[in-house]
């Protein structure tokens, strides 16, 4: 989230579009019953569903899954034609007088510099021109052909009403009184925001789903201000925080990313991280890469990492392709991998084509899983009938299941959607002899170590030097690895103004990242924590919930990465002078000396209005991009592609051109692609979803909501209904060109059939929570059905649109 | 009569309008007549958490018996929303309000236990015997198949034989070990539940 869950309240307009915040998050989602109790705010939702959320909006309209780039390159296209846009803030804050390369291209759904065969693009045109003093050119008349501006126009020009009705299959009377709703959120005293969660991410096209939102969010100048933003509503309670701390296969802490096998040389690996800024008196943000990773490593490596040693830059691996689940499974189908640890994480659940992890699983050597419960993967060999066909005999892979604690049996911090670090206390033992991860992770780590130490091996240095420094070696506490990733000095750290001057002795928690420097003087596992755990203690145990700003900011509850800031990019609540757009909802603001207000501003404190420094201080432009330059796999501004398994088999955006009906750069395995479904066959469009009375494959273990929710369903339409032959309480069959589930059918009239470009298309709603392990009534795992494509950037599988045929049972 | 608690107090008095007479005549039951029923909280340790489910992070209490003492097994018998959290104000939701069901499930694990290749059943085993077992298996695998440099000498120091996800509900302090471990040995195949 760009803002905070309280901050809801002070929305005049809430879309909740690729999510259901009432039924997924609903305590959460009471900051929007408050918004519309005491803000008049009015709640509009855009789903295939008639959701939770939807019964308590003001307006819905449905949308075919998977389309939800035209629905919102509609909106766009509306927003620039009827100059329902908040001007003066997208002339100052965002890119749209950029000045694009000449050689920059699109035709026919495909962008310059595609390469078919590798489902690649050479990025190389898709960015700004550059000027002599090494500067990108701008036109701030905006009426240069290649600015951002004219482009975003062009580009959006053919997402017109008529063609979002025949592809979305959005009625065009909602879909016009919905844009006018939220156009009218253009005005400097309106503010929308948008909540979003796996509906959007869940897709081959999810990323640039959750770009063009924020584009209109950009358009509507409603990004950095109270009530406005991009509400990520992620799924668990710590995804935000393994996420932060760089658990992905291509990272580290903080959003450095792994260095390439190309990167060869640390200068190159460095300069690369370290950008420098592209207009005038900017901030530019990421300058201080070198201070972020060098006390990154320093909190890793300690004294084996010298300036000598590029600090220690060989103990890093190096990446030639992204190793992400899906890559890894592919390669476990193939043969290559031997060994797999599965901690908290039930794959054969979440992944999806269930029989190809099956069978990939059954390919391994061995298979280590911790948890506090005993979940399906880590009984994938087991046969359960028809819900688990397998034949233990024939899977030779060796098994270990390590019991851990669960949160009431450890101390820790969890960092929620909104960014905030909430320590909390462990209030008994875990039962029998489970042990939490930090102690399961310890014990192998003193293990290897003893080991190479013992033995030799393969470059045991990044092991043999790992820093472990904690008073039990076996069981690090987690105020110790608080503090490591929180930050601390090694050295007197001098003033760089006055070198007689200590500001932080040597020892010393540091109380933010403007404190870390490129020397080795400084230590820290994760730089946007740092000052989590500062000299006056921990941050994210603190609990005053006052609010003395009256708009929600209990800026002393708790500690919000980064710097304790609460809404992101709040410097662009305010005009280029420094003064608020909206007077009455006052974030920060310039008092002529300095920047202050009810948040930590995301500026230099001390910065003048003056100088022209933009609000979007990590990008080097300075301003919020339209045109995501090189960022994106598949383009810089988002396009409408159909889901890997389309209802059309064509794209009517681009019909003309094969190669852009689905994603043109996602990668897409030739095992899995051979199992993707046709229409012909597979004639309805199938999403998965939550209830609120389950969460994941977790509560099937749980008394109370196997009670609430015991039994497996599928929710399809009356007139899908009546076509299978089925009533309510009946059961179906649901298969995929995977395999199929058996369900009880619940017939409701919350989905309704869409007419798609002349052609009645059918939902069929999947909820996930069912499985073979646990004491609800034992079910399918859900993606059994589902395919195996990710994503083009984040390689996050399209669990949200895909074919099944449904029968009576 | 005069230890009377006031449950029996009233039920005595309910039994005939004599009652009414009783306590005039000196049976009144004493200090206990204006005490309720003690809360079986107020005897209980309050622990303040985080609901583990979804990225709300709704501030829990939990209420649980043992008193710190030493051979006391403090074992948690009630959760409920922390009315001071900015965010949820004491409220759950279906799922957070099962929580207790959970830290007690019976699907809760006790114990290691080891699956032998082609065998259809699980047997328990030591803790010292499983870590021991699975840190020879990692170093069999990462000595055998590291890769310190590529075919055309290139240096690269991944190990990618072997895989690791992570959980999404563990603390930042588990999470920060588990990389710290993971990419000292030089996985990369290695993500979160952020990647689904």
């Amino acid at each position: 989230m760009t803002n905070h869950w309280v901050d809801i309240k002070n929305a005049d307009v809430v879309l909740i579009m690729g999510g259901n915040a009432a039924e997924a998050h609903p305590c959460g989602f009471k900051w929007v019953t408050e918004a519309k109790a005491h803000n008049k705010a009015k709640l509009i939702v855009v789903d295939p569903r008639f959701t939770r959320s939807a019964s308590v909006a003001d307006y819905y309209a449905p949308i075919r899954s998977g389309t939800d780039i035209v629905f919102l390159g509609g909106l766009i296209n509306y927003l620039l034609s009827n100059d329902k846009i908040q001007r003066d803030y997208v002339v100052h804050h965002t890119d749209l007088s950029f000045i694009v390369k000449e050689e920059f291209t699109f035709t026919d759904g495909i962008y310059s510099g595609y390469n078919a065969e590798k489902h690649s693009y050479d990025k190389s045109s898709w960015d700004y021109e550059i000027g002599a003093d090494g500067f990108a050119k701008v036109d701030p008349t905006l009426s240069h052909p290649r600015c951002v501006y004219t482009l975003l126009k062009q580009h959006y020009a053919r997402y017109v009403p008529e063609m979002v009705e025949r592809v979305c299959g959005t009625p065009k009377d909602k879909m016009l009184v919905i844009w006018d709703l939220i156009a009218s959120t253009a005005t400097a005293t309106r503010a929308m925001t948008i909540m979003y969660a796996l509906g959007w991410t869940q897709h081959s096209v999810g990323s640039q789903m959750i770009r063009t939102g924020a584009m209109v969010q950009l358009l509507l100048g409603n990004i950095g201000i109270a009530g406005g933003g991009m509400n990520a509503l992620r799924g668990h309670s710590n995804i935000q925080g393994l996420t932060d701390l760089g658990l992905l296969s291509n990272q580290l802490p903080a959003y450095i990313g792994l260095p390439l096998e190309s990167e060869q040389d640390y200068q190159k690996f460095i300069t690369a991280r370290t950008l420098k800024p592209l207009r005038p008196n900017q901030l530019s943000y990421w300058q201080n890469t070198p201070k972020f990773h060098v006390s990154f490593m320093k909190a890793w490596w300690g004294d084996a990492a010298t300036a000598e040693n590029n600090w220690a830059y060989d103990y890093l691996p190096k990446v030639d392709k992204l190793y992400d689940m899906l890559q890894m499974y592919e390669l476990m189908h193939q043969g290559k991998v031997n060994g797999y640890l599965a901690q908290g994480f039930n794959p054969l659940a979440a992944a999806p084509n269930k029989a190809k992890m099956t069978a990939s699983l059954s390919k391994l050597k061995f298979l280590v899983v911790m948890d506090p419960l005993a979940t399906e993967t880590s009984e994938f060999w087991r046969n359960y009938g028809e819900l688990n066909d397998v034949n233990p005999a024939n899977i030779p892979t060796e098994v270990f299941r390590l019991p851990t604690t669960c949160f009431a049996e450890e101390d820790g911090a969890l960092v929620n959607s909104a960014r905030w670090l909430q320590w909390h206390w462990k209030g008994a033992a875990p039962p029998g002899e489970a042990r939490s991860d930090i102690e399961i992770m310890a014990a192998l780590f003193t293990r290897m170590r003893s080991l190479y130490a013992k033995e030799g091996g393969a470059f045991p240095d990044p092991i043999l030097n790992l820093t472990w420094k904690y008073a039990q070696p076996d069981s690090p506490r987690p105020e110790e690895l608080a503090r490591e990733y929180s930050g601390n000095a090694l050295k007197d750290l001098a003033d760089p103004k006055d070198p007689t001057k200590i500001t932080r002795k040597a020892g010393e928690q540091l109380a933010g990242f403007a404190e870390l420097r490129d020397d080795g003087s400084t230590q820290c596992g994760c730089w946007i924590f740092c000052g989590a755990w500062g000299p006056t203690g921990n941050l994210m145990a603190r609990r005053d919930n006052s609010d003395p700003s009256g708009i929600g900011q209990t800026l002393n509850w708790a500690w919000s990465w980064p710097a304790n800031r609460r809404v992101l990019y709040n410097r662009a609540s305010c005009d280029p002078s420094g003064k608020p757009y909206n007077p009455a909802r006052t974030l920060i603001s310039w008092n002529g000396t300095a920047w202050s207000g009810v948040d930590v501003p995301d500026f230099k404190v001390d910065e003048n209005p003056a100088g022209g420094m933009g609000p979007f201080i990590m990008n080097p432009e300075g301003v919020a991009r339209f045109f995501a330059r090189g960022g994106m796999a598949e383009g810089p501004f988002p396009e409408h592609y159909e889901p890997f398994e389309t209802p059309l088999g064509y794209n009517p955006l681009n019909p003309k051109q094969p190669q852009a009906t689905n994603n043109p750069a996602a990668r897409v395995f030739a095992d899995d692609r051979e199992q993707f479904g046709k229409v012909a066959q597979f004639p309805h469009v199938a999403t998965t979803y939550r209830l609120t009375e389950h969460f994941h494959y977790w509560t099937k273990h749980v008394r109370l909501n196997s009670i609430i929710q015991p039994q497996q369903f599928v929710e399809i339409g009356e007139a899908l209904a009546k076509e299978v032959g089925v009533v309510t309480g009946e059961s179906v069959k649901v298969s995929s060109n995977r395999g199929f589930i058996k369900a009880v059918a619940m017939v409701t009239k919350r989905i309704r059939p869409l007419n798609v470009d002349g052609k009645v298309l059918h939902t069929v709603g999947v909820p996930i929570h069912w499985g073979f392990m646990g004491i609800a009534k034992p079910g399918f795992l859900a993606n059994t059905l589902t395919p195996s494509v990710g994503d083009a950037n984040s390689q996050t599988p399209e669990f949200k649109a895909f074919l099944v045929k449904v029968e009576k049972a | 009569m005069s230890e009377l608690t006031r449950r029996q107090f009233l039920k005595v008095t309910g039994m005939s309008l004599v009652g009414s007479s009783l306590a005039l005549m000196g049976f009144s039951p004493g200090e206990a007549i204006a005490e309720v029923r003690e809360y079986k909280l107020t005897r209980a340790t309050e622990t303040r958490n985080t609901c583990p489910y979804c990225s709300v992070a709704c501030g829990i209490l939990m209420y649980g018996l043992g008193d710190g003492a030493k051979n006391a097994q403090p074992s948690i018998f009630h959760i409920e929303g922390d009315p001071d959290h900015p965010v949820n104000r004491g409220t759950l939701c279906p799922k957070g309000a099962g929580l207790i069901d959970f830290v007690h499930s019976e699907s809760r694990l006790r114990f290691p236990e080891y699956r032998a290749p082609g065998s259809d059943r699980w047997q328990r085993i030591t803790w010292d015997d499983a870590l021991e077992r699975i840190s020879k298996l990692l170093k069999q695998d990462r000595d055998a198949n590291f890769v310190a440099k590529t075919p055309d000498g290139v240096t690269v120091n991944r190990w990618l034989t072997t895989g690791m996800l992570a959980a999404s509900a563990s603390s930042n302090e588990a999470g920060y070990i588990t990389h710290k471990v993971a990419r000292s040995f030089g996985l990369l195949g290695f993500d979160n539940q952020a990647r689904v």
